[in-house]
């Protein structure tokens, strides 16, 4: 088949993203703030590129590992510190110093 | 009837003028027919079960959850200054606070004594908390004006509107681009396509200890700016709102930080996962 046509078309249908452009746009892909337009373009592309479809899955396993690290570990003479503080401040909680914080 | 409509084209030559386009659409019909019936599918799927009142992913435990308390039942709580709530609570949350404060500080003795700090401001401050954040938001935003006061005081931390600028400028052409092909007749595709990782779960992954490392490196290593909007969208699963919210940033800004953070680190943990590296 005719090359310079088969890019034609697949640049047609594929919407113009190039690889490169799907690797810049995973992140907004993923949060949700494509345009409708690009969103279906997205998908198309992926539909027919194995590569993006890959690079998307990594993505998502890089996000999956990141929420499953441990959190910190906190010495235990910290929390300790804390509950102390936390007693003091109960014994009299009428008494406020520092800045107020807003929310 | 329909017979002498498709005579009629073939008559004037409809066929004949891109016979290849024609070829080309019917040969793939199969590919265009199971992409369409994935995107209908796929948005069926969500639509109906948005209806239902299911969501896909079970989220994950929350503090409320252990305690069985909601929203407004644990701030109530925390005014009322029980303290089995109190004790809960930091100790859910120090961890978090924490990894936060770390990406404001040098050093992680200077990281602990933030974390105090900040708790001091909520006994100080919760009884004027009106909810029009949500607690957490609350907190991380005690932190962060905390830390930023110390870092500056320990000058290291210099204000985040000037730190953000310049580190980003600086960074040059993305990370990206050293992926793709620059000019040419491949231009904009992968130079070396990405391979399917390793079904292997986030958590057997990170049993192992060089990986973590590797991870826990990439994260330090980014800077400040990237790793505190990663910390809190990646690690500790705040939403987007909110991190615009606690860090005082753009909607976008924030999009770009992630982004970059988040190639950095698939790149760091590409070697552990690959799987023919094993």
């Amino acid at each position: 088949m005719d090359t310079n046509l088969k890019s034609k078309l697949m640049k047609y249908m594929v919407g113009n993203f190039t690889c490169r452009e799907i690797a810049r746009l995973v992140t907004d892909y993923l949060d949700g703030s494509l345009t409708l337009g690009e969103r279906v373009r997205f998908q198309l592309h992926l539909g027919l590129c194995f590569a993006c479809r890959n690079y998307l899955r990594q993505m998502k396993y890089t996000i999956a590992t990141l929420r499953q690290l441990p959190p910190e570990p906190v010495p235990p003479h910290v929390k300790e510190e804390l509950l102390k503080r936390f007693r003091t401040w109960k014994q009299r909680p009428s008494q406020s110093s520092g800045k107020p914080e807003t929310d | 009837m329909f017979e002498h409509f498709f005579f009629f084209l073939l008559g004037h030559g409809i066929y004949q003028v891109e016979p290849a386009w024609i070829k080309y659409v019917l040969c793939h019909r199969p590919l265009i027919v199971i992409v369409g019936l994935r995107i209908i599918l796929r948005s069926v799927v969500r639509v109906s079960l948005y209806y239902v009142g299911l969501t896909i992913s079970s989220s994950p435990l929350t503090v409320h959850d252990r305690l069985n308390l909601d929203e407004p039942g644990l701030v109530q709580a925390l005014q009322a200054g029980d303290e089995r709530v109190f004790a809960a609570v930091m100790d859910w949350y120090s961890g978090s606070l924490l990894r936060l404060a770390l990406s404001y500080v040098p050093s992680r003795a200077v990281a602990e004594e933030v974390v105090q700090e900040t708790w001091m401001g909520v006994f100080e401050g919760i009884h004027r908390f009106e909810s029009r954040s949500s607690f957490k938001t609350w907190l991380f935003r005690i932190l962060t004006n905390r830390a930023k006061t110390r870092g500056i005081r320990e000058s290291r931390y210099e204000p985040f509107g000037l730190s953000a600028s310049s580190t980003d400028a600086d960074e040059g052409p993305s990370l990206e681009d050293s992926l793709f092909v620059a000019e040419g007749s491949g231009e904009g595709h992968w130079i070396d396509p990405p391979q399917a990782w390793e079904p292997d779960t986030p958590e057997r992954v990170l049993l192992s200890k060089e990986c973590r490392a590797a991870i826990e490196q990439a994260i330090e290593s980014l800077p400040a700016t990237q790793r505190q909007v990663m910390t809190l969208r990646d690690i500790e699963g705040v939403s987007s709102e909110e991190v615009c919210n606690i860090l005082e940033i753009s909607e976008t800004n924030q999009r770009v930080l992630l982004h970059r953070a988040r190639t950095k680190v698939r790149r760091e943990l590409a070697p552990y996962v690959q799987g023919d590296k094993r």
